[in-house]
């Protein structure tokens, strides 16, 4: 993002995560306030990218190898005559969504207590860091219009 | 740092981005007609057949909707699916350039020439994007952050029960009805979006979501719900009667604080989804009555077992995208119980609409004439049922997308006129007897 700009910017889906990163912007004349909600959210999406990434990786290994395994019970190959990637059927891949669900259960439930207390905290600051902004703003009219 | 390592690592998106396409709205004509639902079959099937992977199930207030957004795990129910043409990328070239410090490469596996769709915005997605609210952006963005389409599917779904409710027409109370549920369903589906942005934006479906794609703060869209939730729970409450009020107030309370992290805990959520959609028709009928009788409990009940064929069945095509996402969706871990639900309710229907007289809401026209669409509907709940595969299911659902819209048509036209005083207080006096002895499903 250029370097004169003051907000935050917000990019592409990461390859790997499917979030989008956000750049934030460090005002020269940052309360605390707003660096402890600028730090929440750098460290949210720090362990979102992690958690997501690493998930999603695992997702794909585990659905080949299923694949594989399958396949090779089959006595089939990776790629048919044609080249093309040999693929199982639905009913077939539904038997490993329903592991890989299940399996990863637990994950996702620490997963959820962690995002739903991060993202109460955020948007809190937020809202504190917004009312600041306005009393800030409203003593500094106030200021103007007395001179 | 870490930052710099992701932009380095991954320049652009995986999948092709959703394609937009501008629909106009059909928000001035809140009853179910024929335009209607042909307006939203055919937003729903070019969709659809889009992206094969995308789940149209809509999330809902109440989850009804001839729609069906299926976020995967999420039991959206509507899709509001926006669509906007191709439009010329209006970012400053400028900042193109800039953008090369940061060493953005597009790729050109990128440039999928092999893209089975046209990409609408390939660029745009693919660019920084500065996190401002623009104000001439804001009401797109906060129609698609309340789901407006589905909201206005919600809202028609309330209107067929306060139309089926046995007392004259008040068109004021129709009005703020209408207005005060919209006005929950807006909060609902802004609160279920706010809590769902990670989850969403590793689904096909609903990953060009405003708080996904970062063009509204979280702050921003809590705010906006607080600022529908409260006028239009007030307007339910004090507008029309206290009874709709709580309703919706309840409904709202259930989709965001239930549903939403029960999908990720239990596929009992697809139950609790259910209900969210049966309750707008039974608020528009107390919105209309004043009271909850047990005309307003069969349509509630028609929604109910409505929900379960659709979703279900549009939920079988999703089941790699719940199950990477986490979403704990029967059509993953309870296959054959999928299918038997929805079968089941395909034939609840039948039941429910040969009741509908019985409690004088309609005549008995309305289960004669009903019988064709409801058998069909059961027939392909029943080969869904056995054949468990992907065309079964797509059958199953794009036929309840226009089922329920022709099924209450028919309900309304079957109405039981008002003016029969004589019957209606025969019927009256029987009818909260019989609706003790019935249990809904």
């Amino acid at each position: 993002p250029p370097a004169h700009s003051h907000s935050d910017w917000i990019g592409p889906p990461d390859k790997h995560s499917n979030l989008r990163p956000v750049i934030f912007h460090v005002p020269p004349e940052e309360s605390a306030l707003e660096r402890r909600l600028r730090e929440a959210r750098q460290e949210a999406q720090a362990c979102n990218q992690r958690f997501w990434a690493r998930h999603n990786r695992a997702f794909r290994q585990e659905k080949e190898e299923f694949i594989y395994s399958r396949l090779k019970a089959k006595g089939l190959e990776m790629r048919d005559e044609t080249g093309q990637k040999a693929t199982l059927n639905a009913e077939e891949m539904a038997e490993f969504y329903k592991d890989f669900l299940n399996k990863n259960f637990r994950k996702h439930m620490q997963y959820n207590r962690d995002w739903y207390k991060r993202n109460f905290t955020i948007t809190f600051l937020m809202g504190q860091v917004a009312l600041a902004r306005a009393l800030r703003w409203l003593r500094w009219k106030k200021k103007n219009v007395e001179h | 740092t870490g930052f710099l390592v992701w932009r380095l690592k991954g320049a652009g998106t995986r999948h092709s981005p959703s394609h937009f396409v501008h629909l106009c709205r059909a928000a001035n004509d809140r009853l179910v007609t024929f335009q209607y639902f042909h307006f939203l079959k055919r937003m729903y099937v070019t969709q659809y057949n889009r992206d094969l992977s995308q789940r149209a199930k809509p999330k809902s207030d109440p989850v009804v909707s001839p729609f069906h957004e299926l976020q995967q795990l999420d039991q959206e129910k509507r899709v509001v699916h926006k669509i906007s043409p191709i439009s010329p990328i209006h970012q400053p070239w400028p900042e193109t350039s800039r953008r090369g410090e940061l060493r953005e490469v597009e790729s050109p596996a990128e440039t999928e020439a092999s893209a089975p769709s046209p990409r609408a915005e390939p660029s745009e997605d693919r660019q920084w994007k500065e996190m401002k609210l623009r104000l001439d952006e804001l009401p797109g963005i906060l129609a698609r952050l309340s789901k407006i389409k589905l909201t206005a599917l919600v809202v028609s779904t309330a209107s067929a029960g306060f139309a089926m409710a046995p007392v004259p027409f008040d068109l004021t109370c129709f009005l703020l009805a209408s207005l005060g549920t919209g006005l929950a369903s807006c909060a609902a589906n802004s609160i279920n979006q706010f809590f769902e942005v990670p989850f969403d934006s590793n689904m096909n479906r609903t990953k060009n979501r405003p708080l996904v794609r970062g063009q509204i703060s979280p702050l921003l869209a809590v705010g906006f719900a607080a600022s529908c939730a409260v006028p239009g729970i007030a307007l339910l409450a004090l507008g029309v009667n206290p009874l709709t009020g709580a309703l919706g107030a309840f409904n709202i309370f259930l989709y965001t604080c239930c549903y939403t992290p029960m999908k990720r805990i239990s596929i009992a959520n697809t139950w609790v989804g259910a209900v969210v959609g049966a309750i707008p028709p039974v608020m528009g009928w107390t919105a209309a009555t004043g009271s909850l009788d047990a005309g307003a409990l069969l349509l509630g009940g028609i929604l109910y077992s409505w929900q379960f064929p659709h979703f279900n069945a549009l939920s079988w095509g999703l089941r790699e995208d719940y199950s990477r996402g986490g979403y704990c969706m029967m059509s993953v871990t309870h296959p054959g119980l999928c299918r038997r639900v929805a079968l089941r309710h395909c034939l609840a229907l039948l039941g429910l609409s040969t009741v509908a007289p019985v409690l004088g809401i309609t005549t008995w026209t309305f289960p004669v004439v009903s019988l064709p669409i409801n058998l069909y509907i059961s027939y392909l709940g029943f080969r869904f049922y056995r054949d468990a595969d992907r065309s079964s299911s797509r059958r199953l659902f794009f036929c309840s997308l226009w089922h329920l819209p022709m099924l209450l048509l028919v309900m309304f036209t079957c109405k039981k006129p008002v003016l029969e005083k004589e019957d209606k207080s025969d019927l009256l006096g029987e009818g909260p007897g019989r609706a003790v002895g019935m249990r809904l499903p």
